[in-house]
C-alpha cells in the first residue's frame, strides 16, 4: 500500500472515514460506505428494545467488524463520566476492540466540543488501554494536549457538526497540522466534495464526514464524489501546490516566436 | 420476583434470573450486544453465571447508525 493513513500501527488505504447515521435503510448505509471505499466507520452506541421488536436487523450484520474498522464513537455524551462509560460498553460489545472515538458535546445547540471534559476523559480512555481518536476544537494547544495525553489521532472540527459548512478556519488547521504527530483528521463540518479536497490540500491525514453524504440528494453518488475528493486533495498535497501570485500574471505559453513581430 | 431497571424502564422478573436468560427471554440472545449492570460492564463470558438482584440497573446496548 502506497502513502497509507496510520492510526495506532495500523494501515489504511483510504483516507476517507464515514459515519453511519441518518441514512434511509441499512441497504442504502451500505451502499453508500462502499461508494465511499471507507475502511473506518462510525458507530454509536444505543439502548436496545428489550424485546418488543426481536427481529430487527442489527447494524453490525451489514457493516461486519471482520470487513470494516467499526469506530464505536460517544455522540451525545455530555460528561467525561458518560463518555467512558459508553466507550466501555462499545469495547465490551465490540470484544475489547480498542480504537474509539472519543467526543464530549458542550451543548446541544452547537454541538461544539466540551474541551475540559474532553480532555479528562481521554486521560481516563488511555490509561485504561483505549486507542483514542478524539473530536475536538480547532485549538492547536488542545490539540497538543490531547496528543500529549496519548491519543491517537486529533480530529478537530472544520466547523459544526451537521452543517455542511465547510472549513472555516483553515489557518488553525494548518497549525494543528503542522506541529502535530499523530494523525489530523478533519471532523465534522464537510458540505460537499470541494471542502473535502480543501481539508487534505490542507495536509490533514483524512476527513471524518456523515451528514454531507448521507443527507446529498443522491447518497450513494456523493460518497464516490468524496472518495475522489479525498484522493485528489491528498494527491494535490503531496504534489505540493505553485505558489500564489498576487497581482501577477504569467503567461503559460511562449512570448516569442508571436506572428507578424 | 425482584424489581428491576433495565434501559431505564422498571421491570419484574423471577428471582434467580441470571443475565443470560434474561437476554434469552427477551429475544435478544446471540445478539451482538453489550451489558452493564450497576455501572460495570458484565462481560460475554459471565453471562450465564451473573444473578440478577433486586434493584439492579441494567443497560443493554447495540451498535447503531451514527457519525
Amino acid at each position: 500500500m502506497s502513502d497509507p493513513l496510520v492510526i495506532a500501527g495500523k494501515s489504511y488505504a483510504s483516507r476517507l472515514l464515514v459515519g453511519t447515521g441518518k441514512y434511509r435503510d441499512f441497504a442504502e448505509t451500505r451502499e453508500a460506505i462502499e461508494a465511499s471505499g471507507a475502511e473506518i466507520v462510525t458507530v454509536a452506541i444505543r439502548r436496545t428494545n428489550i424485546g418488543q421488536n426481536p427481529g430487527e436487523p442489527n447494524l453490525l450484520d451489514v457493516l461486519p467488524p471482520e470487513r470494516f474498522t467499526i469506530l464505536p464513537n460517544t455522540a451525545g455524551c455530555y460528561s467525561a463520566d458518560d463518555a467512558v462509560r459508553t466507550l466501555r460498553l462499545a469495547r465490551e460489545l465490540l470484544d475489547g476492540h480498542a480504537l474509539v472515538k472519543l467526543e464530549v458535546l458542550g451543548d446541544p445547540t452547537t454541538l461544539f466540543p466540551n474541551m475540559p471534559e474532553t480532555l479528562k476523559a481521554a486521560e481516563t480512555l488511555v490509561k485504561d488501554g483505549f486507542e483514542v481518536m478524539v473530536y475536538c476544537s480547532d485549538d492547536p494547544i488542545q490539540a497538543r494536549m490531547l496528543e500529549d495525553i496519548g491519543c491517537v489521532a486529533v480530529m478537530p472540527l472544520a466547523s459544526l457538526i451537521g452543517s455542511g459548512m465547510g472549513i472555516l478556519n483553515p489557518w488553525n488547521l494548518r497549525l494543528i497540522i503542522d506541529a502535530a504527530k499523530v494523525p489530523v483528521i478533519v471532523d465534522a463540518g464537510v458540505g460537499t466534495a470541494s471542502d473535502a479536497a480543501i481539508a487534505m490540500e490542507l495536509g490533514c491525514d483524512g476527513v471524518l464526514m456523515n451528514t454531507a453524504i448521507a443527507q446529498a440528494r443522491q447518497p450513494v453518488r456523493m460518497a464516490g464524489a468524496m472518495r475522489k475528493a479525498v484522493e485528489a486533495g491528498r494527491e494535490a498535497f503531496l504534489a505540493g501546490r505553485m505558489p500564489r501570485k498576487l497581482y501577477s500574471a504569467d503567461p503559460s505559453s511562449p512570448q516569442s516566436g508571436l506572428i507578424g513581430s | 420476583m425482584i424489581q428491576l431497571v433495565i434501559n431505564g424502564q422498571a421491570e419484574s422478573v423471577e428471582d434467580g434470573l441470571s443475565v443470560a436468560a434474561l437476554l434469552h427471554a427477551r429475544g435478544l440472545a446471540g445478539k451482538r450486544l453489550a451489558v452493564e449492570r450497576n455501572g460495570e460492564i458484565v462481560p460475554r463470558a459471565r453471562h450465564a453465571e451473573t444473578r440478577l438482584a433486586d434493584g439492579d440497573r441494567l443497560e443493554i446496548v447495540v451498535a447503531v447508525g451514527g457519525g
